[in-house]
């Protein structure tokens, strides 16, 4: 798979976002440029479970936020690293979605999205109970908790280079899943599930694993998220808008390929930059944001790389 | 013993307000297949209405409820035009989202305009008092007002010729069309209906409770809750289902700390939408 020159284009294009900052030594852009790529991760792995699966996930922030809380408990009750605190985050989260899947996935379309819903606000009402995470204000971390990797200023580019390649791992993952049988039960999955069923795709079980996989990576990312922040609390950990946010970008790059929700998170949070930072357009954000998705679910479903697509086909073969 | 039997009349009483907002989550699943995600928005139209016209105009406030009925089914078929006529016969991910993004409109220009402190109408209605125990007068009126809605809707669906065309559109919109119904504006109008209900609620609820634009999240939630037990595309079964919450919630009260009532009611939810996918009243079999 990596005679691929599209793979070796995702692997320099990551190096340059890990480097441009650092070169540069610009922190207001390494700040933007670490969101935009917190972004992509949501965004990308959400496309695992929209583009390919065709099953809308409304609380897919609950793992981001999920991940955070485990990993900020493990570096501050028990004083794990940073590094192995992420990945049992992201593996404990992973896990609780696979049983949760089986669960859940049994519904279908509409209903499966209201249960999602419901999942997240249940999570986040249990966190801000939870008085181990600290209930309604959650957790802190200490100065002293960046010790590990060689005190505040130089952990926040450690962590931005981590999340960077979380994001990497997040395109080749849709790369590879793609790719795969696995990817392509789950493409038939999306465009008829009976059919699939029918002809030998294990739906249950491939869709349990979707919903599992898709929950990795953003659970790893909250924990470097969270970490670098120093502080997580329940109504920003389970904040329901980034998740609808997250489908905003998935559609407005274009479902169900690889570099679109990429390029949809990169643009959407450039472009929620300015909004935020216009004077007179600051309070219209959310009306702008809205007016996009209506725009782009109405007119050009497939999103930016679904237009292009469509309009030169060619570009099919090598803009995946 | 009494104590809880207060509790629990009181949430019948707010549960039949939730069971008349989850009627038009309900109606519009049932006729089209959309999920109108951009019910809480409408449940808050309703309640800034209620706000507008008793602060501003300086109207009754039980007045705002027939003004509400016409402005929401008007507000409704608008939004039908604007976001749900492309989508229907569309993966069903396409109106969910298009309704949803209706939702970020319309939540975004109510920030903008009243931003997002609360607000709170002041009601004056005689409560009802029982050995000790205080029935607000609000709450009676709300849900008296809510039954009579309900049926006002029943009649509506059940003993007109425009009922009969929801019905058959719902049912079959093929077949609707060969008889002759015009069934795009049968669906417009279901959805104003959907709108009204949902709008006219928010106007009940803000007579009982303080509000902020960002409300309507919570009621669009139990309205959730409250079609998901009563069973999606149900009306009737609305109706129960918002009394069943509103007996849970008043059952719930004495027992635990408030923060916990919405695990509860979450937890609820996803039970039922994975054990009763066609929810616990629905008698007909689909």
């Amino acid at each position: 798979m990596w005679r691929r020159p599209f793979l070796w284009f995702i692997v320099a294009a990551a190096l340059v976002y890990a480097l441009y900052p650092y070169f540069t030594d610009d922190v207001g852009m390494r700040e933007s440029l670490l969101l935009a790529a917190v972004y992509i991760i949501l965004a990308s792995n959400l496309n695992l479970m929209i583009g390919y699966a065709g099953y809308v996930n409304f609380g897919n922030i609950v793992f981001f936020g999920l991940g955070g809380y485990i990993c900020l408990y493990l570096v501050t009750a028990l004083h794990w690293h940073v590094i192995p605190a992420a990945l049992t985050g992201g593996a404990a989260v992973s896990a609780l979605a696979l049983l949760f899947g089986l669960g859940i996935l049994r519904l279908r379309g509409a209903f499966f999205a209201l249960a999602t819903i419901g999942v997240n606000q249940a999570i986040q009402q249990l966190v801000v109970n939870f008085e181990p995470w600290g209930g309604a204000t959650g957790i802190y971390l200490s100065l002293d908790a960046y010790g590990p990797l060689g005190g505040p200023m130089q952990a926040l580019w450690t962590t931005y280079l981590m999340i960077v390649a979380v994001t990497t791992a997040s395109l080749l993952a849709s790369y590879a899943i793609r790719h795969s049988k696995f990817g392509l039960g789950l493409l038939a999955i999306g465009q008829n599930e009976d059919a699939a069923s029918v002809l030998g795709v294990p739906t249950p079980r491939y869709k349990a694993m979707v919903y599992s996989a898709s929950a990795f990576l953003p659970a790893v990312a909250g924990g470097l998220y969270f970490f670098k922040s120093g502080i997580i609390e329940p109504s920003s950990a389970f904040n329901l808008q980034t998740s609808i946010e997250a489908i905003v970008m998935v559609m407005l790059g274009g479902s169900g390929t690889i570099l679109g929700p990429a390029l949809g998170a990169f643009l959407y949070e450039e472009l929620r930059g300015f909004l935020l930072t216009a004077q007179s357009f600051s309070q219209f954000q959310l009306v702008i944001a809205g007016a996009l998705l209506l725009l782009i679910v109405q007119f050009v479903p497939g999103g930016l790389l679904g237009w292009v697509h469509q309009r030169w086909p060619r570009t099919r073969r090598w803009l995946e | 013993m009494i104590g809880i039997l207060a509790s629990v009349i009181d949430g019948i009483l707010i549960g039949a307000v939730y069971g008349l907002a989850a009627m038009g989550l309900t109606l519009i699943w049932g006729v089209m297949n959309v999920i109108n995600l951009a019910h809480g928005a409408i449940v808050v139209v309703g309640m800034f209405v209620l706000y507008m016209l008793v602060s501003a105009l300086g109207l009754p406030a039980y007045g705002a409820v027939p003004v509400m009925i016409v402005l929401g089914f008007v507000i409704g078929i608008g939004l039908y035009w604007i976001g749900v006529h492309r989508m229907i016969g569309r993966p069903e991910l396409m109106s969910l989202l298009s309704t949803f993004a209706l939702n970020m409109v319309l939540i975004g220009l109510g920030t903008a305009w009243w931003t997002t402190s609360p607000y709170n109408v002041q009601v004056n209605m005689p409560s009802v008092s029982w050995r000790g125990y205080t029935f607000t007068g609000t709450h009676i009126t709300a849900a008296a007002l809510a039954v009579v809605i309900a049926g006002l809707l029943y009649l509506l669906l059940y003993h007109t010729r425009i009922g009969k065309a929801v019905r058959a559109v719902a049912t079959n919109r093929e077949a609707a069309e060969l008889c002759g119904i015009p069934t795009t504006q049968v669906l417009a109008m279901a959805f104003g209906l959907g709108v009204a209900l949902a709008g006219v609620s928010g106007t009940l609820i803000a007579t009982m409770f303080p509000f902020t634009v960002l409300s309507g999240e919570a009621y669009q939630l139990k309205s959730f809750v409250v079609t998901v037990l009563g069973g999606l595309g149900n009306p009737a079964g609305a109706l129960m289902g918002g009394i069943a919450l509103g007996l849970i919630e008043g059952l719930a009260t004495p027992f635990m700390p408030v923060s916990w009532i919405p695990i509860v009611e979450f937890g609820l939810f996803v039970f039922c939408l994975i054990a009763f996918p066609r929810g616990i009243f629905s008698f007909t079999k689909a």
